[in-house]
């Protein structure tokens, strides 16, 4: 690893300096031996799954021999709209962000379409009425990872299951669209319900506390078959409560969530949650992608680009785990 | 009758009382108790070991609201006291008092550095503190690398799930304090002193009392609370979370202070009220989620009934209920 990095730093060192010379769309004939540069604005590293989509573009960047600059806007927006400045000064051939927020990218986006730099636009939406101000968006389909968690549930107990529910933040896109990708596939079984729903705030605390008043609102959980988590978090401290009140998680009630970070892996190999979907960190690949696409000339790319995230069961958590703990 | 509605204590329990009766209507498995593997086990329960950590912060918080302060780095202080637990634990330096040690000594340092900058540089203290709110918690990322920092402990987790006494343990840490820092205000002359120095630290100080080093230790103790509160959220989710970890914490601790009728003026505390008004917080909190309201109305929820408490305590807003009624005689029942 270290090795191909010494070998592509000065590649890249190269094609930063060549690229201030002459630096326009229809130069780069594919392969050429020029690294491309494309800057990187990320919102900070808030949370491990944060963390692992940042080291996602950077091993894929670096597999590529692309010269990626890193900008950390530490949550602020201000901060990545100087890291844009910065690059369209720098005249990179490209630049994706993962914005914090979805309004006030207009003059900035507008500033990089001047100078003739395509934006891809990653993770998080921004709200935008002139779509020729970025190349693509690359996001997860939340959606369908309510819909792949609920049929992995409805797999598992044949379609009959009393389900609590631990919602993320009130008014969250990801909340209200894996709660919609769930009921979705939830309706069509008409023994399996939604008995119990409330916000645990993303967080293990939360989980745990709303979990154990659940607990004892549903005859001390034997009315309960599983839970419904929108993520890993909030699934952990679900396990924690259920534990305490003397149930085994992931047997007396089953526990599946979505996010799959690193913890999850591990209480999955204990047997204390069951599922997983992947929110997949690795939106790099696909940027990229779009990003040579574009500079090959290509105009047929989707305005909308969706990721998918596997499901994960306790069948290869420990080897996850194994991987990608550091 | 009338003796009894005027006590100090009436207002609050009956709020509490009236919050706890919703529940008869709502979700009646909420007053079912039982014993299971020697502790006491139910919603009620769940209530007081729920209120620990915010019980625990208004303790320090209704000492410094007393002598005309305020202390918004607790949920801050909660966080970094997380951190250094939780990577202590995860160290060579893992043996249960070190780990105590090492997180009471982090919380009497945060509160110093608030303390000193409130009673020797003479910073208001609202600005004082926001420095460590806003500090705190990137000191607490720092240690923790951005991540969540889980570890596996259990002798350090018994101090957030263990029981003692049949209770969970944060109850009884909760209530030690309490009973120790009640005992000192009501036994000895500290409490007068601390409210002195709130209600009028000019005349105080012309009588001989030191209000640079009450307020000081006013803001150590503060601390010192914070950070066994820490321990308490941490070691019950066995991890620390230095994004979450006591956030917004101390805005409840603030409430729970001013529900207590507390002037936030300062001069006037009381340590019974307070904790009154931290389980009136925690069983609302526990009722939404018992009674299966959807999550988007939780927060209006809880503000109207706060505003209806608040108002309820308003000595002007009660005297006009008490015109209203003597006129019209018909919201005789209500008040």
């Amino acid at each position: 690893m270290r090795f191909l990095f010494c070998l592509l730093l000065p590649l890249a060192l190269l094609g930063c300096g060549e690229s201030t010379e002459k630096k326009s769309a229809g130069d780069t004939n594919g392969d050429s031996n020029k690294a491309l540069v494309i800057g990187f604005s990320q919102v900070g590293s808030e949370s491990s799954w944060r963390t692992s989509f940042s080291e996602s573009v950077k091993a894929e960047a670096a597999r590529r021999g692309i010269d990626l600059k890193f900008s950390d806007a530490q949550q602020k927006q201000e901060n990545q709209i100087k890291a844009i400045r910065n690059f369209v000064a720098q005249g990179v051939d490209a630049i994706i962000v993962a914005p914090v927020v979805e309004t006030g990218w207009k003059p900035v986006l507008t500033e990089a379409k001047r100078a003739g730099i395509p934006v891809v636009i990653v993770d998080r939406n921004m709200a935008l009425d002139d779509d020729s101000l970025f190349l693509t968006r690359i996001a997860s389909d939340f959606v369908e990872e309510g819909r792949k968690a609920a049929n992995w549930l409805m797999e598992a107990t044949n379609g009959t299951c009393n389900i609590v529910e631990l919602q993320g933040t009130v008014g969250a896109t990801a909340a209200i669209d894996r709660m919609k990708g769930f009921k979705e596939v939830i309706a069509e079984h008409e023994n399996a319900r939604i008995i119990r729903t409330q916000t645990a705030e993303f967080t293990r605390s939360k989980g745990k506390e709303v979990m154990e008043a659940f607990i004892k609102a549903e005859q001390g959980g034997k009315n309960i078959c599983a839970v419904w988590a929108h993520n890993d978090e909030m699934a952990i401290g679900a396990a924690l409560a259920i534990k305490e009140a003397g149930l085994d998680p992931g047997d007396d009630i089953l526990i599946v969530s979505v996010d799959a970070v690193t913890d999850i892996f591990k209480a999955m190999a204990d047997g204390d949650t069951n599922a997983t979907v992947e929110l997949s960190p690795h939106m790099g690949g696909p940027a990229f992608d779009a990003i040579e696409a574009h500079l090959q000339g290509k105009t047929d790319i989707p305005k909308l680009i969706t990721i998918n995230g596997d499901v994960f069961t306790q069948a290869t958590a420990a080897e996850e785990y194994a991987k990608r703990k550091k | 009758m009338t003796n009894l509605m005027q006590h100090r204590l009436f207002l609050p329990l009956l709020a509490l009382a009236l919050i706890l009766l919703a529940n008869l209507v709502l979700s009646p498995e909420f007053f079912h108790l039982e014993v299971k593997d020697g502790r006491v086990y139910g919603s009620l329960v769940d209530v007081l070991n729920r209120s620990a950590p915010c019980a625990l912060l208004a303790i320090g918080m209704s000492l410094v609201i007393a002598t005309g302060g305020i202390d918004l780095s607790v949920g801050a202080i909660v966080a970094i006291t997380g951190a250094v637990c939780a990577n202590l634990l995860n160290s060579s330096f893992d043996t249960l008092p070190l780990v105590i040690l090492a997180a009471l000594a982090v919380g009497l340092a945060a509160g110093m550095v608030n303390g000193s900058l409130v009673s020797i540089f003479g910073i208001q203290p609202i600005v004082a503190t926001l420095v460590l709110m806003v500090a705190g918690r990137g000191i607490a990322q720092l240690i923790n690398s951005g991540q969540i920092a889980t570890f596996q402990n259990d002798t350090f987790a018994s101090i957030g799930i263990g029981s003692l006494l049949g209770l969970p343990a944060p109850v009884v840490i909760a209530a030690v304090v309490f009973l120790l820092v009640q005992f000192a205000m009501r036994f000895t002359a500290l409490g007068l002193f601390i409210e002195a120095s709130g209600c009028n630290p000019r005349a105080s100080h012309y009588l001989g009392l030191n209000v640079r080093v009450i307020k000081f230790l006013v803001y150590c103790v503060s601390g010192l609370c914070a950070a066994i509160a820490g321990m308490v959220i941490t070691a019950d989710i066995q991890g620390a979370d230095a994004n979450n970890a006591g956030l917004w914490l101390e805005l409840d601790a603030i409430l729970a202070v001013v529900l207590g009728g507390a002037a936030l003026s300062g001069g006037r505390f009381s340590l019974p009220l307070t904790m009154i008004g931290v389980l009136i917080i925690q069983a609302m909190s526990t009722t939404i989620i018992m009674s299966g309201i959807e999550p988007k109305y939780n927060l209006i929820i809880k503000s109207l009934v706060i505003l209806v408490v608040l108002l309820l305590q308003s000595p002007s807003f009660r005297q006009q209920l008490r015109g209203l009624s003597g006129a019209r005689n018909s919201l005789g029942g209500k008040a």
